[in-house]
Order: C-alpha cells, then structure tokens, then sequence
C-alpha cells in the first residue's frame, strides 16, 4: 500500500480522512491514530505528529471540537469531536469526484471505506466517479478521433490507464456488500 | 411528439425525447431482469447503456425496440406507445424507422455482403438495383467496398461488423440499436467500428442505443446510463 502513502504526502486527504473517522463517535487522538492504521496505514502507520497538527488544523477551522482533556494537559489528553461543519466536510469531499490521475485508487479506496463507516451511499460515490472518469475519457476519444498518430497513442496512453481505474471502480462496485461487512466488523 | 405523452421527460440535454421508456419491468421465470428502467434518448443522441453482465442492458434494449414486450411499464416511440401498435405496426417500425448491430452472427450467410446490406431495403420494397447501389455506397462509407461480392464467411469479424453497422445503417433509421458491437472485436477493430458508426450516425442524425460494458467503447457516446440490478439510472445528474 505504498501509493496510499504517496498520495497521503500531499496532506490534503489525510484531515477528511481523520475527519471521516470521527464522526463515529469522539475519539483521542491515539484512538483516532490506531483507527487510521487499522483501516488505511497497513505497512506505513501515520506519525503521532501528523494526528496532532491535524487535529489543531481541524480545531481552528471549527470542523472539530474538543468534547473534553483529562488532567495532565498535553494535546494526546484531548477527546476530539466532529461538529456539524465536520460532518457536512465530510460529505461533500466523499460526494466530489477526485481528478483522475494515476494512483487514484488509494484515496478511492479510503472514500469507499469512509463512507461505508459512516453509512453514506458508497455505490453513489463510484458512480459520480465512473462519470468523471468518462468524461476525461470522451474528451480523449475526440481528440484522438481528429488526431494524427502521434495524438492517438499519446490519447491511448491516457484511455487505459483511465480505464484500469474504470474496471477497478466496477470489481469494487460488485463487492461494495463484502466490503461494507469486513471493515464493520 | 411526446409532449402528448403521459409523461414527458426530457433529455438531460434538453432536447425532446423521440425514444422515451419509463418504468420498464421485465421477469423471466424467477429472474427480474429490469425493475422499474426508465430511459429518454433524443435524435442525434449517442447514449452508452452501461453495466455489469446480466444487468438487464440487452434485456432494456430489446423492449426499447419493441422485441420484447416489457410486463409492466411503457415505451413510446415519436410519441406513439409501442404496446398500442399491432404485432405487424411493430415489426414496420422495426424493419424502417430501426437498424440494429449485434456482437456477431447477424449476417445472413448465403448472402454476399452487398446483399446482405441491401435486404433492409429489399425488405420495405426499393427495387434489386436501386438496393444495389445504395448498399455499395454504404460499404464504401463503412471501408469494405472491397468485400461486396464475399460472403459473410469469406471476411473478417472486423470486416463482418463494418458491414452489418453498413447494413444497420442503409434505411436511414431513426434509431440504430447496437448491443456490444465491438464485443467480439480486438481494440484496433473495434475502435474503428466505433468511429465508422458514430461518425455514420452523427451524418444521419440517428439516435444511438449503444449498449456497452466497456469504458472505451462508452467514451464514444454523449453521456451514458448505468443499468444495475434491472435498474437504470442516467448518470448526467450525478455530477
Ligand atoms: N430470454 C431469456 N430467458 C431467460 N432469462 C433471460 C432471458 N434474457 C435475459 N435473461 C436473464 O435476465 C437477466 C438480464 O439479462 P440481460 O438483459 O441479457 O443482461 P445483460 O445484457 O446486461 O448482460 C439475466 O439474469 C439473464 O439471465
Ligand atoms: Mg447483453
């Protein structure tokens, strides 16, 4: 699962993800970590560094609250909850197609998990993906319908890679009840 | 048009409806194969119908095309219900106002190609020559002119699917009706197909029912309806 953390990097999946997390019930910030590596971290765990600045980041931009801090003070002291604003984050990064791109699976993968933990239409979530990525694909397919050689391979480059994440989005689709059973569980 | 239909949706481009399915159910023995499909497609529509094997796809468009009665729900064709039309007022539609492509097997295999693509013709009555010359036309636009006198037999799938798109094709039908129709094609052949019949279609202004269970074959269409569990759903919106 190194693209997983390839991804992660950017930063940007990493705060809805935690977030996502969260809205299962208040959490700390240990808990919330070992959740993250449970579903997501596999060989590569995420730092106790990163859970923390998330969190301030979440806490600043009122997506989460702190419910309440045992004695002792420090930020792993902190029982996190998400608010409103939180929950409607959530839902409109889980509803929004990502741009497609290589390596895409992995934070597909996380939304589909996301939205199975939090009882989200996950099946909706492919499809708004599966338009995305066809859209692209029409865009390409035109081109190359009007192109010399050298655009159509470049074009055809593009389309099966587009598609490789297309079959991934259908097999994953097919086994969304499976899926939903085992990260229940 | 179907502004006097019961219902009158229309397409997610705006455009009305000239094919308009709506709450189609169809159960074979124990299997429901479409449960509740509703379905709009305008003229000079290309629609990709999409979906995992068994879904219903073939099933949606056997109805669409007046095949298959569905058991519950309506079809309406230019405003005209489908299910109101006798057996033969169906199967006129069929042979002039529809043109269907098939993964294989539809060419008649005593027949050489030109033959085979002039039939439709024959069919609603245009004389042996002018069918003739207008099939040999349609070879030429298709790229296999150099197949006419061959039989079905003679010719390869590739050069077998340019001919039945050819013959799919030569009545000038409002609606063209093609279930996987690269489906047995490898992806040089079957891109080719696809840009031969879209580009065919586009000249005429057909409507295109394209169903499709592979993406690239989709990125042909204007937009697509994902067909699941006998249900379809039109995925313009989920954006
Ligand atoms: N003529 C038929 N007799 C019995 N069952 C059928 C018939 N046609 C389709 N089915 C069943 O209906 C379901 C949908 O089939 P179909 O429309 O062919 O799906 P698709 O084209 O998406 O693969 C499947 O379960 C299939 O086995
Ligand atoms: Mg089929």
């Amino acid at each position: 699962m190194k693209c997983i953390h390839g991804v992660y990097s950017l930063g940007m999946s990493i705060s809805h993800t935690l977030l996502g997390l969260l809205e299962a019930g208040p959490s700390h910030g240990y808990d919330l970590k070992r959740a993250f590596d449970n579903h997501f971290g596999h060989d590569r765990p995420l730092h106790y560094g990163q859970v923390y600045s998330t969190m301030s980041r979440l806490l600043k931009n009122g997506l989460v609250e702190v419910e309440g801090t045992e004695s002792g003070g420090g930020p792993e002291r902190k029982r996190y909850a998400i608010t409103d604003a939180g929950i409607t984050d959530v839902g409109d990064w889980l509803s929004r197609a990502e741009k497609p791109e290589p390596y895409l699976q992995s934070v597909l993968y996380t939304k589909v998990v996301l939205a199975l933990l939090t009882g989200r239409d996950a099946a909706a979530l492919l499809d708004v993906q599966r338009s995305e990525h066809l859209r692209l694909m029409r865009e390409l397919t035109r081109r190359k319908m009007g192109g010399d050689l050298a655009d159509q391979l470049i074009c055809d480059h593009a389309l099966f890679h587009l598609e490789a994440d297309l079959r991934w989005l259908e097999l994953t689709a097919a086994r969304l009840d499976r899926l939903a059973s085992e990260v229940r569980s | 048009m179907s502004q006097n239909a019961p219902t009158a949706p229309t397409t997610p481009s705006g455009a009305a409806p000239l094919l308009v399915a709506s709450g189609l159910h169809k159960t074979y023995g124990a299997t429901p194969a479409l449960a509740g499909a509703d379905f709009a497609i305008a003229s000079g529509e290309v629609v990709a119908v999409m979906g995992p094997s068994g879904s219903g796809k073939s099933t949606l468009l056997h109805c669409l095309a007046g095949i298959v009665p569905p058991d519950g729900g309506t079809v309406s064709y230019a405003g005209r219900d489908l299910a109101g039309l006798s057996d033969a007022g169906r199967s006129a539609l069929r042979r002039g106002d529809f043109g269907f492509v098939f993964q294989f097997g539809q060419l008649v295999p005593e027949l050489t190609c030109e033959e085979n693509v002039a039939l439709p013709l024959r069919l609603t009555g245009v004389g042996r020559k002018e069918a003739g010359a207008r099939a040999a036309e349609w070879l030429g636009r298709l790229e296999v002119d150099d197949v006419r006198h061959h039989r079905p037999g003679q010719i390869s799938g590739g050069q077998g699917q340019r001919v039945a798109v050819a013959r799919a094709l030569v009545n000038n039908p409002r609606v063209l009706f093609a279930d996987e129709p690269t489906g047995a094609l490898d992806s040089l052949n079957g891109e080719r197909v696809m840009e031969l019949l879209v580009s065919a279609a586009r000249d005429t202004g057909a409507a295109v029912v394209l169903v499709t269970h592979e993406s690239r074959v989709a990125a042909y269409s204007d937009r697509e309806v994902v067909v699941r569990d006998g249900r379809a759903r039109d995925m313009a919106g989920a954006l």
